[in-house]
């Protein structure tokens, strides 16, 4: 296949960056999208030109560090995956493909396709956790049975890969899926009762400080995420969000 | 020097029990003067940097991910293992230990390992403490599937994402820490060279991915949790970051690396579909607890199925050769991963490979299907004889267990693994070989220590399925944070250690010097063409299969690339900003000398065993042969040229196994 990209570049954070045309051949339909990058970075070396910047690492769907707005979608056209999981079969000879950074006011790019999703981690900085220290003395873990349904649905929750689709795409940048798997998962499990008042707030609290914007439940971030994080998840922060109110 | 790897006096079981109660502690109030760095953030360097802080210290940890929770053991699938005997079926501390050992060919440390099986058990509660939600049974107790080598149900599991939650564990602890303010985070650093000073580990340096600027870390006490170094062949399961580089310069300041050789195939990876590939994709191990790996009896059939005239699905059971079970009756597809992969070679290189490549062989669910599918439609009063209804109940089922592993099959390769059997082929998945280390987890320089798959430890030549998620947790959770006080208790008057010294004067000097020769090289090839050269000499040289005749040429190419790399790589761009080709040309530059060792440690080892084969050493039947003056583990010290590297020997003692034949008849 022969493609046309069309790929924001960006020198770094201060650099006001534009859209620059590039020209690429022999494409595999069974290359992933990351390994045509690949190919055009070694073209773009071989002519001393400087490579294209994009945060990749396992190249298998669960690190979460790759991102990408594909022709207006996060993780590009196919459903359920990663960029790095998606392969050029779904393009077609002759395609146009529009390659953007995920862009979110708490996401500043780095450089070209590179974003910076620190705040992410801030998030769970202020609560996604359960404190337990390590001592080995903990009770059994089959001490408390915990009803299958609640703990696949924790799973379900716990699954979010921090990638950060669902704050690109949507509207208000909005970080409410992210959040919401997390408070979630602890919310679903024994476990994590004990502080469940203060981590919402807390959470809740960072992900407003980050410059997230607030959730008018388009849905759009459910049907971007790769790893199908559902819209429950958001009405289950929000119940849990209202009761800590009420406690606190 | 002679290594001492000081292991406890005393009966097996009471080893760890009595170390623990005569080593030396760290009073509260001391611990809060203690700085410790931990490099590295995932199952075992995440865990570790935790704990540390949990019990004091003053913890700086470092990845080269933009987040700690992205490290690769992120993307281990199947499992953790851990001596409950939850499912009463004969479990425990010891068939662990055993079951490992026996695993490891016998080729890893019986205290190490006694160790690891016995807090193997607090893993799983310390986890569940954490809010990590491993699979349970309808009934709210905790799940468990079988993993190969062993013959009891002892692996724990989060679907197919078990490192995943396990890592998120440790990364939730890490966060609960930094929120407190004792870990400082530093994302996107790279560790390239560890300070000695005095003959002591006091810090790093580390280069910031985004700024480009280099950094001095002191430190009372280093520790890497640095992963493997799989990526020495180009192709790997291992993340495209993955590297040695930590390790390495660890190695050249003075820590000795054993057992470089020892590297796992795994048997279930998605096939190489072409050149442009960037990495190998693994199948879970545990897929062979339901799916049959097999290929056509008859070559006529191979053809067919290669020309696309004959559907897999359309062969008949007997003309179908599934041959672990042919072969190994007592394990079946069970069989250790060593195995498989060799008997998946073995038979491609008879000729019965089943892709254009004849590279590849079946790994197929039918019969699951049906399997589960029955039991259900029994247990839901269906008709058991309706066979679609039958299938598709069982798909339901299997779905349940692996579905994430079928969709990223069929998003790889464009088929639907429900409707045909998944193709697979052994890739390069896991290292035992890594740093050496005591007892203590401390390698052969005085506070620099060295925890999960980066050191050599607990695997020998082999390791078991589901057991790297294990010996990760058990180094930083539970080994770790008790032996490095031992070490620390020396330096409670120490005081803070300064990075404005002659030593880290010379290491930063070092490093500057590396990258502005990489930078200013103005070569004509990229660092990717080196990597690419690199990875098939391994792989070809070094892979499954190895002769000293192809050792010895390796040896050669592998210098000879090395010299041409220094000379002609092209890196673009500057020093001072986000450069990912430098920073793939500095992880580069030592996968070139480790390749070296590595072949000279395969060559050195005149025996087979485990995941290290030599064709001059098989039986008759082709297993591997162990040979008797080889029970030890070799440590190599740095010399300058990897060809200069001094061997040095720990002789592997058992006194609580029977060294046996490892056979899985």
């Amino acid at each position: 296949m022969n493609l046309t990209l069309k790929i924001w570049r960006q020198k770094n954070a201060n650099d006001k960056g534009k859209m620059v045309d590039y020209q690429i051949s022999d494409v595999s339909p069974d290359m992933s999208f990351l390994e045509m990058l690949d190919v055009l970075n070694e073209s773009l070396v071989a002519k001393d030109d400087e490579p294209v910047a994009f945060d990749h690492d396992c190249r298998e769907g669960i690190c979460g560090m790759c991102s990408l707005y594909i022709n207006g979608e996060a993780h590009g056209p196919d459903r359920g995956i990663t960029t790095c999981q998606l392969h050029m079969r779904k393009f077609k000879d002759g395609d146009t493909i529009y390659i953007e950074p995920f862009r979110a006011k708490a996401f500043p790019v780095i450089k070209d396709l590179i974003v910076d999703r620190s705040s992410f981690d801030r998030i769970q900085h202020a609560g996604g956790f359960i404190s337990v220290n390590t001592s080995g003395n903990t009770i059994d873990a089959n001490a408390i049975p915990i009803n299958k349904h609640d703990a696949d649905d924790a799973f379900s929750a716990a699954t979010c890969i921090g990638c950060g689709a669902c704050v690109a795409t949507c509207k208000n940048s909005s970080a409410m899926l992210f959040v919401g798997a997390k408070v979630s998962q602890f919310a679903l499990l024994p476990q994590g009762q004990v502080e469940a008042t203060d981590r919402v707030l807390n959470m809740v609290k960072q992900m407003d400080e980050e410059g997230f914007g607030n959730c008018t439940n388009t849905g759009a971030c459910e049907v971007e995420c790769p790893k199908g994080i559902s819209l429950e998840n958001i009405a289950r922060m929000n119940q849990e969000y209202l009761k800590a109110s009420l406690k606190g | 020097m002679a290594l001492d790897s000081k292991i406890p006096k005393g009966p097996l079981a009471d080893k760890w029990t009595n170390h623990k109660n005569t080593i030396d502690l760290v009073n509260p109030a001391n611990k809060r003067n203690i700085d410790v760095i931990v490099v590295g953030t995932g199952l075992a360097g995440g865990s570790a940097a935790a704990t540390l802080a949990e019990l004091g210290y003053n913890v700086k940890a470092f990845c080269f991910q933009d987040s700690p929770r992205r490290a690769h053991s992120i993307a281990a699938q199947g499992g953790i293992n851990a001596a409950k005997n939850y499912q009463g079926d004969g479990d425990s501390t010891y068939r662990l230990f055993y079951d490992t050992v026996k695993g490891g060919d016998y080729r890893s440390r019986e205290a190490n390992v006694y160790r690891l099986a016995e807090v193997s058990a607090n893993i799983i509660d310390q986890c569940v403490a954490q809010g990590v939600p491993f699979a349970r049974e309808y009934g709210g107790l905790l799940d468990n599937r079988s993993f190969g080598g062993v013959l009891v149900s002892r692996t724990f599991y989060a679907a197919g994402q078990t490192g995943q939650q396990l890592l998120l564990g440790a990364y939730s602890a890490m966060n609960r820490q930094i929120g407190r303010g004792k870990i400082k985070m530093y994302n996107r650093h790279e560790m390239l060279d560890v300070v000695i000073v005095d003959g002591k580990a006091r810090g790093i340096i580390a280069r910031n991915l985004v700024t480009g600027e280099i950094e001095r870390h002191s430190a009372h006490a280093v520790v890497l949790g640095t992963g493997g170094y799989g990526n020495v062949f180009f192709l790997s399961t291992n993340a495209m970051g993955s590297n040695v580089t930590a390790a390495w310069k660890a190695h050249k300041r003075g820590a000795y690396f054993a057992n470089p050789c020892y590297t796992q195939i795994h048997p279930t990876c998605i096939p190489v579909s072409g050149d442009h590939q960037s990495k190998l994709t693994l199948m879970s191990e545990s897929l062979r607890n339901d799916g049959r790996i097999w290929v056509p009896k008859h070559k006529k059939d191979v053809e067919a199925i290669r020309e696309g005239t004959l559907k897999p699905t359309q062969l008949a059971e007997e003309d179908r050769d599934y041959y672990l079970e042919r072969r190994y009756p007592a394990f079946g597809n069970l069989v250790p991963r060593d195995v498989a992969s060799r008997a998946a070679k073995e038979r491609c290189d008879a000729g019965y490979g089943v892709n254009a490549t004849g590279e590849a062989v079946y790994l197929d669910f039918a019969s699951a299907f049906m399997r589960y599918g029955k039991e259900q439609a029994h247990v839901k009063g269906l008709d058991e004889n309706d066979e679609a209804l039958v299938k598709k109940l069982g798909q339901e089922i299997v779905k349940n267990k692996y579905g994430n592993l079928f969709q990223m099959y069929e998003k790889i390769v464009d088929q639907n693994p429900y409707e045909t059997p998944m193709m697979i082929y052994p890739a390069v998945h896991y290292t035992m070989g890594g740093v050496w280390v005591d007892y203590n987890l401390q390698t052969t320089v005085p506070g620099l220590y060295c925890i999960g798959e980066a050191n050599f430890s607990d695997h020998g030549a082999n390791r078991l399925g589901a057991s790297a998620l294990m010996q990760g947790l058990a180094d930083g959770y539970f080994v770790l944070p008790y032996t490095i006080g031992d070490y620390l208790a020396d330096d409670i008057r120490t005081g803070k250690i300064s990075t404005d010294t002659k030593e880290f004067d010379e290491a930063e000097k070092n490093v500057i010097d590396n990258i502005s020769h990489l930078i200013n090289n103005n070569g004509t090839h990229s660092v990717d063409h080196f990597h690419k050269r690199l990875g098939k000499i391994m792989w070809n040289k070094c892979g499954m299969a190895r002769n000293a005749e192809d050792l010895k040429s390796a040896i050669t190419e592998i210098a000879e690339l090395r010299a041409e790399f220094w000379k002609n790589v092209k890196v673009p761009g500057t020093d001072q900003e986000y450069n990912e080709e430098l920073a793939k040309a500095l992880r580069v530059a030592d996968f070139l000398e480790l390749g070296e060792l590595f072949a000279k440690d395969a060559l050195l080892r005149e025996e087979s065993a485990g995941g290290h084969f030599r064709e001059e050493y098989q039986t008759g039947e082709g297993e591997a042969m162990r040979r008797k003056e080889f029970q030890y583990v070799s440590a190599w010290e740095y010399k300058g040229e990897p060809k200069d590297a001094v061997l040095h020997k720990e002789d592997l003692v058992y006194e609580n196994i029977e060294v046996k034949e490892r056979s899985y008849k």
